[in-house]
């Protein structure tokens, strides 16, 4: 299953990466040979196992349902690149397209 | 005159109870070490004056949020972040009266074996400078190696707490997945992430996890852990040792390291200790390859919040996803590049089922033959690292030359087993780590097991050149 | 032509109304100046971790039971990877192939009796922050155009329910939506307002020949914010889709907004690689597997639910279903109708005052004295209508007694009124004169006179009976 440029390209969009050209080169032959290597778990035949998403066998953590004392507005804001009164201000979003919950 | 190059926490914290010396004086002990040796070394990112607390100094690795104190996790991208809340670890060190001395160095966002992938320089290998301190903690172990701290935390997703310790010589432990909160931690692979103390002894050790670890409401796969015993016996009566065949004889150990990890075993009979031969056939074969499925697959999301809108860098431009992609691109060095890369790789359509499905199944293969050789053995043996410190540059060209490093403390990390490393004497001249590997929730075994070796084996803990 | 039979199912987004957030401590809900509800976790500072909300997942379960879904023995929570301002963390916690809740079914009452609307699943998930769009070239001057984030919505609590394309026309949608969010309303777990954006739904629609049994491709609708947007915006979908296929063409598969204004819907602009989204089960939290005892607990607090309240009613007191369906508009409503029905007054009766005299009022049903209130409907015919009237107005009053307005009883004593209604017959010759013409309708106009000089105590009925008689040629 080689990698391609255009493969890079494609995860490169999805991850949000601007990669300059000599990334996308050296990645794509990187990434091949790092692929080339951990493809080798497929060789197992692991049909009748389960996976292990989590080390730990512990199921029901929960918090109760009770409010505790939010961030002061200037602890909220100490780090941000750019404020726009108590809002986080970033560049143009393009009003037509919304986050899907 | 306080010789931080051997005072013990357990020392200073005596010295301190017994009024022998301030919190003050033991601070600037610290700090005329690190004003002497950091710029060689560079382990520290940051130094903090004026701790309120009066306590045994501490360092900690800069992946640990430290409320008011700049945390970068060795990354360009939060270059200037400081931090507004405390990681759950450094308010238990508050807590217990500790004194931060200052941040360390580390890979960027904790992805590396040798401390060179941090965006702030390498640090450099107390016993040989021209080497590295191993990674991704390197500067934490080569501070406490050098004397520039008692003690510090380190995190270990694949092995930058043991593999460190192990390539400075001194004592490094990977907690039981669960035991010690992530709360705070700059996370790279959230089913991996565990933050665990880097030592001059074993009790040091112990006395540090006893801080740190216990649940915490902040984070949901924290659990209450066993009461922490300090350990005293200098026998390993009635301990079962297994030497797990493969993690002992994988290519590329080392015949100095085989060796030295050998005399380590024959010293566990000489103890008093039962030991056997054991196998995990799949655990080293396939360890490697599904560990970096996993954790680069975890990495890409966990990195996806530095988007530079509420901290940390961005690069101007003239709409949202420009600005992202190209913060991203300024912000991340060529490790996380290569690992966010992969990771939403294995993840996307197409993909999930034969690279990071099949890697989760592989796990389960993996704590099964861990599950399955606890039925027989208290602990398992081998070496931490393949080699000793290895050149600073040698490796750099070849991500995946780097990544074998790890080879050894994968296969329990993707258990959640505990893992404690100590020295065990030298090779070329430059210290050899043995792994002592437990079941989960066995840290107190580990405890007693590296007390009792440590005492037979007598390492010195001061690299040759500075003592 | 071929007949088109509509295949409608709906994505229904609830945002709970819990204290707290779905993965951390800020209060949720609305309200509160921009960002002073975030912390660590909803702002995804680094390092900072979810830990779930227990009444959340509560509520979910007992969401699940009114909606007859199974409950599983194991839900884990997923991440789905997407990058937008609203969405700190660069994935939203969701739940993906192990949902809480599966495979239900929900009836929906109607006069021609029930219909069932599959469901196939529910599941609990985080809302995203508020995204506000400033500026840009509107106007003469064209001004910098970005973007502004408020992050108190973000990691709200919603429960999205997916429906099976069981709905067969717009206005199914649109009543199968008014009892679910009624339900909703009723297991007290959200406001469920689509003004609010606490209630939201997104319709996937496609059409078929009458009798064709695959589905043809679908759209999405989004953008809709009542529920008779709702209706309008599948009509103009549907009737949208006919005219594709109609003139030879074919529907392709996209996201649609719907525009009130021009009653059409628009594509929706996207990024073409946002769609994978990497799903994979989220390593900061440990899977939910509820107890048999809790699911059974919450399956015993779940209320008679409207849909069934309804055709109880309709039974028990020999409703029509349009009235009882009215009747059910609310649970408050419902039950103070079982207490004055159950007063032993006439359920028809007591079903009119309350449909319209008293809905008319705008009372709360729930701050009634349902007692004191039958009462008084017991005795209206023989109190004045605006005595009556003020009656239900202060119905809410805590010192409200019927009895307070039964001594103002009807003049029905016709010595007493005849020589009113001669009067009034004097003063009006020409309106008699045009009565007598033929304009019966002037009955009304007497009547009104006669009642406007009592002060409305007159009988009714015994001023009618008076004037047809003096009427009479
Ligand atoms: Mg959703
Ligand atoms: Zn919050």
């Amino acid at each position: 299953m080689a990698i391609t440029r255009e493969d890079v390209l494609h995860v490169a969009a999805l991850a949000r990466l601007e990669l300059s050209e000599d990334e996308i080169v050296r990645l794509t032959g990187q990434l091949n040979d790092i692929l080339a290597a951990v493809g080798k778990v497929s060789e197992l035949d692991l049909s009748d196992v389960p996976p292990t998403s989590h080390p730990l066998s512990v199921v029901n953590v929960f918090r109760p349902d009770v409010a505790r004392p939010s961030l002061p507005l200037d602890d909220a804001f100490a780090n941000a690149p750019e404020r726009d009164g108590d809002l986080f201000r970033v560049p143009p979003t393009g009003a037509a397209e919304e986050s899907s919950a | 005159m306080i010789d931080t190059l051997r005072l013990t926490a357990e020392e200073a914290r005596a010295l301190l109870e017994r009024g022998d010396v301030s919190g003050a004086e033991l601070r600037a002990a610290y700090r005329e070490a690190i004003d002497a040796r950091n710029e060689e070394l560079n382990c520290f990112l940051t130094l903090v004056d004026g701790d309120d607390n009066n306590g045994v100094p501490i360092a900690l690795k800069d992946v640990i949020s430290t409320k008011g104190v700049r945390t970068t996790a060795g990354s360009k991208i939060l270059e200037g972040y400081v931090p507004v809340f405390d990681s759950t670890v450094a308010d238990r060190c508050k807590a217990a009266g500790l004194q931060l001395l200052g941040k360390t160095n580390t890979d960027e966002f904790a992805m590396g074996s040798s401390t060179e992938n941090s965006a702030y320089g390498p640090s450099h290998n107390p016993w040989d400078p021209t080497r590295v301190p191993g990674g991704s903690g390197g500067g934490s172990a080569a501070a406490v190696s050098a004397g520039l701290a008692p003690w510090a935390l380190g995190s270990d997703t694949g092995g930058s707490i043991k593999q460190p310790s192990a390539l400075c010589g001194n004592v490094g432990l990977r907690p039981t997945y669960g035991t010690v909160s992530r709360y705070g931690i700059v996370a790279f692979a959230s089913s991996l992430d565990q933050v665990g103390p880097v030592t001059k002894t074993v009790r040091d050790n112990a006395l540090l996890y006893g801080i740190i670890s216990g649940r915490d409401d902040c984070d949901s796969t924290t659990v209450d852990v066993p009461p922490v015993e300090l350990p005293v016996a200098e026998d390993l009566k009635g301990l079962r040792v297994g030497v797990p065949k493969e993690l002992n004889e994988a290519e590329g150990i080392s015949a100095g390291v085989a060796e030295a990890v050998r005399r380590a075993i024959d010293l566990c009979s000489e103890l008093g200790a039962e030991v056997g031969e054991c196998e995990l056939p799949r655990s080293v074969e396939y360890g490697l390859p599904c560990y970096y499925l996993i954790a680069p697959a975890e990495a890409s999301s966990n990195l996806a919040r530095y988007d530079g809108v509420r901290y940390g860098l961005r690069v101007p431009a003239d709409n949202y996803y420009e600005m992202v992609a190209r913060t991203r691109d300024a912000g991340f060095g060529d490790e996380p590049k290569r690992r966010i890369m992969l990771g939403t790789y294995a993840l996307s359509a197409g993909y999930y089922d034969a690279y990071y499905g099949q890697a989760q199944k592989v796990r389960t293969v993996i704590a099964r033959e861990f599950a399955a050789a606890f039925e027989r053995f208290d602990v398992l043996v081998s070496p931490t690292s393949p080699t000793v410190a290895f050149k600073i540059g040698e490796k750099a060209e070849s991500p995946l030359a780097m990544y074998l490093t790890d080879v050894l403390t994968i296969p329990p990390n993707m258990a959640g087993l505990p893992g404690l490393s100590i020295p065990c004497g030298l090779s070329e001249g430059l210290p050899v780590g043995l792994q002592l590997i437990g079941a989960q929730f066995a840290e107190n075994t580990l405890f007693r097991t590296g007390h009792a070796l440590e005492r037979a084996i007598g390492f010195d803990i001061v690299p040759e050149r500075l003592r | 032509m071929p007949e088109w039979e509509p295949v409608i199912g709906l994505e229904i987004h609830v945002q709970l109304k819990t204290h707290t957030k779905m993965f951390c401590g800020c209060e949720s809900g609305f309200g509160g100046e921009p960002n002073t509800r975030t912390c660590p976790v909803c702002l995804a500072f680094p390092g900072a971790l979810p830990v779930p909300n227990q009444t959340a997942v509560e509520w979910t379960i007992k969401l699940g039971h009114a909606l007859n879904c199974r409950i599983a023995e194991r839900a884990i929570f997923h991440r789905k990877n997407y990058f937008y301002p609203d969405n700190p963390k660069g994935y939203q916690i969701s739940q993906y192939d192990e949902p809480l809740c599966i495979d239900g079914s929900f009836v929906v009452t109607g006069p021609e009796g029930d219909g069932r609307v599959g469901i196939v699943r529910a599941h609990l998930e985080e809302d995203a922050a508020k995204t506000i769009h400033v500026g840009g070239a509107t106007g003469r001057i064209v001004g910098s155009a970005h973007s502004n984030v408020d992050f108190n919505r973000g990691g709200t609590p919603l429960v999205e329910i997916v429906t099976q394309p069981d709905l067969r026309s717009a206005d199914d949608a649109k009543r199968f939506l008014q009892l679910l969010r009624q339900t909703i309303v009723e297991l007290g777990i959200s406001d469920a307002e689509m003004e609010k954006g606490t209630l939201r739904a997104d319709a996937n629609v496609s059409v078929r020949e009458l009798g064709e049994t695959g589905y043809r491709t679908r759209t999405e609708l989004k953008n809709m914010n009542s529920f008779n947007h709702i209706a309008r915006g599948i009509d103009a979908e549907l009737r949208r889709q006919i005219e594709t296929w109609e003139s030879g063409s074919e529907v392709v598969q996209e996201t649609l907004d719907y525009e009130v204004k021009s009653d059409r819907v628009t594509p929706r602009r996207r990024k073409e690689e946002a769609d994978d989204y990497r799903y994979f089960p989220e390593p900061d939290l440990v899977p939910v597997e509820p107890e048999a005892d809790l699911v059974e607990r919450l399956r015993s607090e779940v209320p008679e639910l409207p849909g069934a309240r309804i055709r109880r009613f309709e039974q028990q007191y020999e409703l029509s279903y349009y009235d009882a369906e009215v009747l059910n508009g609310s649970a408050a409503l419902a039950a103070l109708y079982e207490q004055v029905a159950l007063d032993g007054i006439d359920a028809k009766a007591a079903s009119n005052v309350l449909m319209n005299d008293f809905v008319a009022t705008g009372i709360d049903p729930a701050s009634v004295n349902g007692t004191e209130l039958g009462k008084l409907i017991a005795a209206r015919a023989t109190i004045p209508r605006e005595t009556f009237t003020r009656a239900l107005t202060e119905s809410a009053d805590p010192e409200f007694r019927a009895e307070t307005y039964l001594g103002d009883t009807l003049v029905a004593d016709t010595a007493e009124l005849e020589p009113l209604v001669d009067r009034i017959l004097a003063d009006n010759p020409g309106q008699v004169a045009a009565y007598k013409g033929g304009k019966e309708g002037l009955l009304g106009f007497f009547v009104g006179q006669v009642m406007k000089e009592t002060q409305g105590k007159a009988d009714p009925k015994v001023v009618n009976e008076l004037l047809r008689e003096k009427l009479s040629p």
